[in-house]
């Protein structure tokens, strides 16, 4: 008995967070002129792929999604390598001030973007940046928060493998290459998985900074198709699915990962 | 994650270096570290210094700045505007946090013990975390569509009216909660769940032979060896909460009638729409301040609650 209840409540509960993307498939597939009604008129026969051919005919939704996947991994590099040998600094070359240093680093890591907006704006509209590629990428390029975790797992490497190495006639970036980055890897998985949902997530900095759709990342292209078709829902919903699909796949293979990662995070 | 402090002693051992090879050193440490602080000197350092001095100013964007000293604070102080915008933003995080506390916790016992399909359990409650805010914002607009939508659909068929949701002013705060209580579920979730598989069984069942019951064992032994997931989940929820920006932008843009205008969301306004940046900055500091206070504020009183073991 206890048990069927428990059983009842945890598919309650899946039922609730599958719904809205099933529901989002299916008024996608629902021909215009009936998405406005309720109960809405949908059955496999009239099914339409419309909402998906009005989408890619009002916007570069390939383009879209390809700039999305590509910004949200050159992000995901970027701050890995600048990160982890950031990291091996920290973790392993004293030098004057580098307390201080670690310090200015962790401070910037407790301003939030919002006060960063506006002149993150002008200073890219100095440089004649607005509406780039790079204008996107920039204040993702390091992350004092990816230093801080991965100095962590530096830290954790047992000083005998880098000074066995150094016997050897290694120098640090053979040191921190072939020594130090295969031993942090777990680190570098979970530190690559919150860049990446990082940036394909992010929309209030590619708010400011683009304007014209072939710049746009999805989840501003996808406002902006909101803000075009408020009451075609079957496009708008059309965008929302296919937007889903390529993290949905990464999700599929990593979910693991992903949860793993997530979990630890609050194992302090 | 424990913090562990480099050895002080290795400051020491360092070998005195003939200069050469100090200037070898010296251009080491500077190919590892340059990578990561020009980026962070140029995109966090200089727009923290610009924000700052921009906060101090009047400007519009175009224009040349008129320096106005501390004015755009003392404005924004004692503003009407700024009051309900902070005012919007904890109804937001009092209706958010209980909500996605709860049910996080809810799902997290209901998950703790072994049972068939867990891990598929697991891995579709954490879908809505993977999802952008973006489209989660856009399906619950759907889905809460006043007229046209299924949730006002279905509660037409028990025969009640559906209120309009983020069209109604007392309604679209609830509706942006709803979506994203929806949405962070699954991370609390996941939280709570690796607390809680980090609670010896032993005292559960200890507890259990001593005579507690369900709710005892809960309350007595579960909630406070829980404690640290909780203050986690707390922190980070507060923290976000405060900020709230992009669900509110898409489903509401502040409104109706400014009902929903959370502080990001004035920030953004007062910038772009009105051409007030020197009190958007401002703005922006001030909820940073907030954020730090009430952050610090849970770091000191934690000892009063949370359990470490």
């Amino acid at each position: 008995m206890a048990r069927s209840l428990k059983y009842l409540l945890v598919g309650l509960g899946a039922l609730v967070m599958l719904f809205p993307f099933a529901w989002a498939v299916i008024t996608s597939l629902t021909p215009a002129g009936t998405v406005l009604q309720t109960p809405p008129d949908f059955t496999p026969d009239n099914a339409t792929l419309d909402g998906y051919a009005r989408l890619l005919e009002t916007m570069p939704f390939w383009r879209i999604m390809f700039n999305s996947l590509w910004i949200a991994v050159a992000s995901t590099v970027f701050q890995l390598v600048t990160s982890s040998m950031a990291a091996y600094a920290f973790a392993r070359l004293p030098f004057p001030g580098r307390g201080a240093l670690f310090a200015v680093y962790l401070a910037t890591l407790m301003v939030p973007l919002q006060v960063l907006v506006v002149p993150l704006f002008i200073e890219m509209r100095t440089f004649n940046l607005t509406d780039t590629y790079f204008a996107v990428l920039a204040p993702t390029i390091a992350s004092a928060f990816g230093v801080f975790l991965l100095r962590q797992a530096v830290q954790q490497v047992p000083k005998e493998f880098d000074e066995a190495a150094v016997l050897d006639g290694a120098g640090h970036f053979r040191i921190f290459a072939l020594v130090v980055l295969p031993l942090i890897r777990p680190a570098l998985a979970t530190f690559a998985i919150f860049g990446f949902m990082a940036s394909w997530n992010s929309y209030l900095w590619p708010l400011v900074i683009i304007r014209s759709p072939e710049f746009m990342t999805l989840p501003l292209g996808l406002a902006n198709l909101h803000g075009q078709f408020t009451t075609e829902w079957n496009v708008v919903m059309a965008g929302s699915v296919v937007s889903v699909v390529p993290i949905l796949i990464l999700y599929l293979f990593a979910q693991k990962h992903v949860i793993a990662s997530v979990a630890q995070s609050g194992l302090k | 994650m424990t913090l562990t402090e480099a050895p002080p002693q290795t400051a020491a051992k360092q070998p005195v270096r003939p200069p050469r090879k100090r200037l070898r050193y010296a251009l080491t440490v500077a190919v590892f570290l340059l990578p990561s602080a020009v980026p962070l000197l140029l995109f966090t350092l200089i727009p923290m210094a610009g924000s700052l001095w921009t906060s101090l100013h009047e400007w519009n964007l175009i224009t040349p700045m008129k320096w106005v000293g501390l004015d755009n604070y003392a404005y924004l102080l004692g503003s009407e505007e700024t009051r309900a915008a902070f005012g919007h933003t904890l109804y937001f995080i009092a209706g958010y946090l209980p909500l996605v506390y709860a049910g996080g916790l809810g799902l997290a016992m209901l998950l703790n013990r072994a049972m068939k399909g867990r891990d598929i359990f697991r891995a579709i409650y954490f879908l809505p975390v993977v999802t952008s805010w973006v489209v989660v914002a856009l399906l619950w607009k759907w889905l809460l569509n006043p007229a046209s939508g299924i949730v006002n659909w279905a509660i037409g068929l028990v025969g009640l009216q559906g209120p309009g949701w983020w069209t109604d002013p007392d309604w679209a705060m609830p509706s942006i909660i709803l979506a994203s209580a929806w949405k962070d579920l699954g991370f609390v979730m996941i939280i709570l769940l690796a607390g809680l598989q980090a609670i010896p069984k032993e005292y559960i069942e200890a507890a259990r032979v001593d005579g507690a019951n369900a709710w005892q064992r809960f309350r007595r032994i579960t909630l406070p060896l829980l404690s640290p997931s909780t203050f986690f989940v707390v922190v980070i929820s507060l923290i976000n909460g405060f900020q709230v920006f992009d669900q509110v932008h898409v489903m509401t843009g502040g409104g109706p009638a400014g009902a929903t205008q959370v502080v990001v969301e004035q920030v953004y306004n007062l910038t772009f729409k009105y051409g007030r940046a020197g009190e958007a900055s401002a703005l922006s500091w001030l909820l940073f301040a907030v954020v730090l206070v009430v952050t610090l504020v849970q770091v000191r009183g934690q000892r009063r609650w949370v359990n470490y073991g």
